[in-house]
């Protein structure tokens, strides 16, 4: 197996050894970042990585889609999902016309890494757009961002002319803004806006890489995955491969939050104890709690959190997945049911209200989780609210609403012993009192704000 | 006709009249709003009537029957039939 990789390393010529750009702990996204302190420009990109490899047409499968199988690179998004699969799914679109759409939404509120990314190396996703594009054979191509004040839709526009005028990019790559409400950044809701309805989830089947944007094969693959999938292009499989675990290769973007004195994007290799991630955003202050992977994640007790390897099946040993690449340290003088309170009610408004759970399910769970957080919970709410999570799941056509169940189920169990007592003796003062600790934007979703 | 069935409920289009609950209730029940719970797992072939039944009576033509499968697609398998696919790919942000 090793000899065979080995050989068809060379036969492809993939960049090697020491010539590989990584930062002090083995950063390969942020390497350049942390090597020079800016941004990196068009110039810096190429002195680092070089232009875009060739990968000489010979017929039959794109040799970038065995390697990116080979690599083992799943999706950064929050999913997880083999990347080499959706490629290789699209790329035998019935229809000669294909899409690529680069998910960089971050719609996830305490989640920064795409934002970090797409201002630290955005030519490493340009790369990635060009090169997935080529290898599904798309002709069509679009980067998704958030509508905001930070510039970042104008700079980009402005990085991919430059790309452009140097004659890197054979396709034009369309920087594109959609609504950004929280359901809105779903590949089923991106392709149906991009095709010119509602940033809303559609029913699937069929997915978006069999019948996306307009009608045609699309590959929705966060900004991340393609990043990376530009370095596996240049470097290879076997590289990728050389930090992770088996199982779960290569490093990750991870946004550390809440109690902790230096949050931040942070770069690690998957199979790194989660006790050594959050130190790097500095010892946790008295953490009682970890949110893991985000919005639809899971609460862990913070001693539980720490002794995991973070990773897909490290993670799913607790019940929880890296998701959106969210950790959250709950600090001791916050109440960790306030603070998914807040969460399920951000969610509750930013669904899109189509199916059965979202128009009644998850609102009812939301004023009833508001009421054991806040108020005074009666036995009745209790047993409903119990009932209303269990029935969240699996009943939507898409999942938010299960993102939802798992994130109040998993406070119902992290913090049990609370639980017991606001049902005892009412809201703790730290649900009264503590500062908000989870940023949950506000919004007044109208029937016109999906275009 | 012999063969076990799934039921597909278009969540989208369903918009809680409950008449399939009424008229299978072998397979379904009803949440306090109204929106189909199901029985997880196939229908076997002694039902079809039923669920036929249930399917044609939708108001929001919301419901569909398909042919069970006999085994889940392995992960690295991708299906190519559209109308038999399930949903592996569901991907947020």
């Amino acid at each position: 197996m090793t000899t065979d990789t080995h050989t068809s390393g060379r036969e492809r010529g993939y960049r090697r050894g020491p010539r590989v750009p990584e930062g002090a702990r083995g950063e390969r996204l942020l390497a350049g970042w942390l090597a020079t302190g800016r941004p990196a420009e068009l110039p810096d990109h190429l002195a680092r990585y070089g232009g875009i490899p060739a990968f000489p047409a010979r017929g039959g499968e794109h040799p970038l889609i065995d390697a990116v199988a080979r690599a083992g690179l799943t999706g950064r998004g929050g999913a997880g999902f083999p990347t080499a699969t959706k490629l290789r799914a699209v790329a035998r679109g019935k229809r000669p016309e294909r899409v690529v759409v680069a998910n960089g939404m971050e719609s996830e509120p305490a989640a920064a890494k795409d934002k970090a990314l797409l201002r630290l190396a955005p030519h490493l996703v340009l790369d990635g757009i060009v090169l997935a594009a080529q290898a599904v054979g798309a002709s069509e191509a679009h980067l998704c961002v958030a509508r905001d004040r930070s510039g970042l839709d104008r700079d980009l526009r402005e990085m991919i002319a430059e790309r452009r005028y140097n004659g890197f990019d054979p396709i034009d790559i369309q920087v594109r803004t959609p609504p950004h409400h929280y359901v809105s950044s779903e590949a089923s809701a991106l392709a149906n806006w991009l095709g010119g309805g509602d940033a809303k989830p559609t029913t699937t089947p069929p997915r978006t890489a069999e019948r996306g944007v307009t009608g045609l094969p699309t590959l929705v693959d966060n900004v991340e995955t393609l990043a990376h999938l530009a370095l596996i292009a240049r470097y290879g499989p076997d590289w990728f491969r050389s930090r992770g675990t088996a199982e779960n290769p290569g490093t990750t973007l991870v946004t550390l939050a809440g109690a902790l004195p230096a949050p931040g994007v942070y770069e690690v290799a998957f199979g790194t104890p989660l006790r050594e991630i959050l130190s790097l955003g500095g010892a946790p202050r008295d953490a009682q709690a970890v949110l893991v992977g985000g919005y639809f994640g899971t609460w862990l007790p913070a001693n539980h959190a720490a002794a995991l390897d973070y990773s897909g099946p490290g993670l799913a040993a607790a019940g929880a997945s890296p998701g959106a690449g969210v950790l959250a340290a709950l600090p001791s003088t916050s109440c960790g049911l306030a603070e998914t309170a807040r969460v399920l009610e951000f969610l509750a408004a930013h669904s899109a209200r189509q199916c059965g759970p979202c128009r009644f399910g998850l609102p009812a769970t939301a004023r009833d989780f508001a009421q054991l957080a806040f108020e005074r919970c009666d036995r009745a709410a209790w047993e409903r609210l119990e009932r209303h999570v269990e029935l969240l799941s699996g009943r939507g056509a898409c999942k938010h609403p299960d993102g939802a169940a798992q994130l109040a189920g998993s406070a119902l169990r992290a913090f049990a012993p609370d639980v017991r007592r606001h049902l005892r003796t009412g809201p703790c003062p730290a649900a009264l009192n503590a500062p908000p600790l989870l940023p949950t934007p506000a919004a007044e979703i109208g029937d016109g704000d999906w275009r | 006709m012999s063969r076990a069935h799934r039921l597909v409920i278009d969540r989208i289009a369903c918009a809680g009249h409950g008449l399939c609950a009424e008229l299978f209730p072998e397979h379904l029940a009803l949440d306090e709003w109204g929106y189909p719970i199901e029985v997880p797992g196939p229908i076997p072939a002694s039902l079809t009537r039923h669920v036929r039944r249930a399917v044609a009576a939708c108001p929001a033509l919301a419901l569909r029957l398909e042919a069970a499968r006999t085994r889940e697609p392995s992960s690295d398998a991708v299906p190519r039939d559209p109308s038999r696919s399930t949903d592996p790919v569901r991907t947020r942000r």
